[in-house]
């Protein structure tokens, strides 16, 4: 499986000690997926190769800020490659929490076992995405993977706009079901 | 305890990074008062980790590893850090796009002794900060689009319910209301909107036009 979970060992020596070697192993993981993802949006060949150059250096400048209780590696460089993105081709700010933040309001604290580990996340997440009725898999590959709006997506499949919001809504609950019980 | 929250379709686009800048601030300003949602949030982007996983490869020209090795020592000047706000009343994002807390808020009256601040984005849809003070309504209105409206401060009513802090009401063309503020705190909110509203009274009609809402 590609999911190694030596990926978050590797992100944490880049935080912990400036480790361009495990950056490089990173890279040759990650960039090649990242492209494949540019190339969905329409962007040329070498836009697409530059984005993902960004997004790995973005993970090397910000890698401190990565929890891996939080999220998987490949989850984290997923949310700096999407934010790039959103820079890039729409041209908006992209707003997002400070987890430092003093108005947030904090989760109460969850016994230990009632926490999924990250690592069984992916997996079940993997799971449940595999498990989904064919129509349900493309709505969430058409928001995620090629970044249409649902809009977008209404016009690319000539679907009315409530279907696909029903389409994603399903495997949206079935994901957040399936995380809740796994535990 | 938040009991409105912003639909799932809001949540899973704002995931994938599909949603426009006004619904975006709106999420993550409710984010930041919302465990639950902030939950739901992280297990979409998990979803986003998994699909990266699977992306087929696509084949990185030669020199591009050097070439970003060759970057990694260059001096990043760092953004001068936001003052900080031990007893903040809006969450980050909003105060972000506001440039500070809800005091620093500069309000325009817009009649009927509501007040409001537009916050501009570069998408299509229309963010404003509204003030609508204790026990006052609003014109009832109905919408020719969405529009999601945060309870920052104080609460208000209509015929759906009642909203205080960190809740979201999220109503489309449907929707006739009258919301009125609650007695406590003035009722200070973010309200995005995607058309114009149709406002029943002739005079708040008026005065549409001038006031952007």
């Amino acid at each position: 499986m590609s999911n190694d979970p030596d990926f978050n060992v590797l992100l944490l020596n880049v935080a912990g000690s400036n480790d361009k070697a495990a950056l490089a192993t990173l890279f040759r993981h990650f960039a090649p997926r990242l492209k494949s993802l540019m190339l969905r949006l329409g962007t040329d060949f070498h836009t697409a190769e530059e984005l993902a150059q960004e997004a790995m250096l973005s993970v090397w400048r910000k890698s401190q800020m990565f929890d891996p209780t939080r999220a998987s590696a490949s989850t984290w460089i997923f949310t700096i490659a999407r934010n790039l993105r959103i820079d890039r081709f729409r041209n908006e700010s992209r707003p997002e929490l400070d987890p430092k933040d003093p108005a947030l309001v904090r989760e109460p604290d969850l016994p230990a076992d009632d926490q999924l580990a990250v690592k069984d996340r992916q997996v079940a997440v993997r799971e449940c995405v595999a498990a989904l009725p064919e129509e349900q898999r493309e709505a969430v590959h058409l928001s995620f993977v090629e970044g249409l709006s649902h809009q977008e997506i209404s016009d690319q499949l000539g679907l009315p706009l409530g279907t696909v919001k029903s389409r994603l809504r399903l495997s949206f609950s079935k994901l957040r079901l399936m995380l809740r019980n796994v535990s | 305890m938040i009991e409105h929250h912003p639909g799932d379709d809001l949540l899973l686009s704002y995931s994938a990074g599909a949603l426009g800048e006004g619904w975006s601030l709106a999420v993550a300003t409710h984010l930041a008062l919302c465990p639950v949602c902030r939950a739901a949030v992280a297990a979409a982007e998990e979803l986003g980790g998994v699909l990266l996983d699977d992306a087929e490869p696509e084949a990185i020209s030669e020199g591009a590893l050097n070439r970003l090795m060759a970057r990694l020592d260059e001096q990043v000047s760092s953004a001068p850090a936001a003052p900080a706000h031990a007893h903040a009343v809006l969450p980050q994002p909003l105060r972000d796009y506001l440039g500070g807390d809800v005091g620093s808020i500069p309000w325009k009256s817009i009649g009927g002794a509501v007040y409001q601040h537009l916050i501009p984005t570069n998408d299509s849809s229309q963010a404003r900060m509204l003030l609508v003070p204790r026990g006052r309504p609003v014109s009832e209105h109905g919408h020719r689009g969405r529009e999601l409206t945060l309870v920052l401060t104080g609460s208000f009513n209509d015929h759906t319910g009642r909203f205080s802090r960190g809740d979201v009401e999220d109503v489309d063309e449907e929707i006739v209301h009258q919301p009125l503020a609650g007695k406590g705190d003035d009722c200070v909110c973010l309200v995005i909107t995607d058309a114009p509203l149709k406002f029943n009274g002739l005079l708040p009609r008026l005065f549409q036009s001038f006031i952007r809402i």
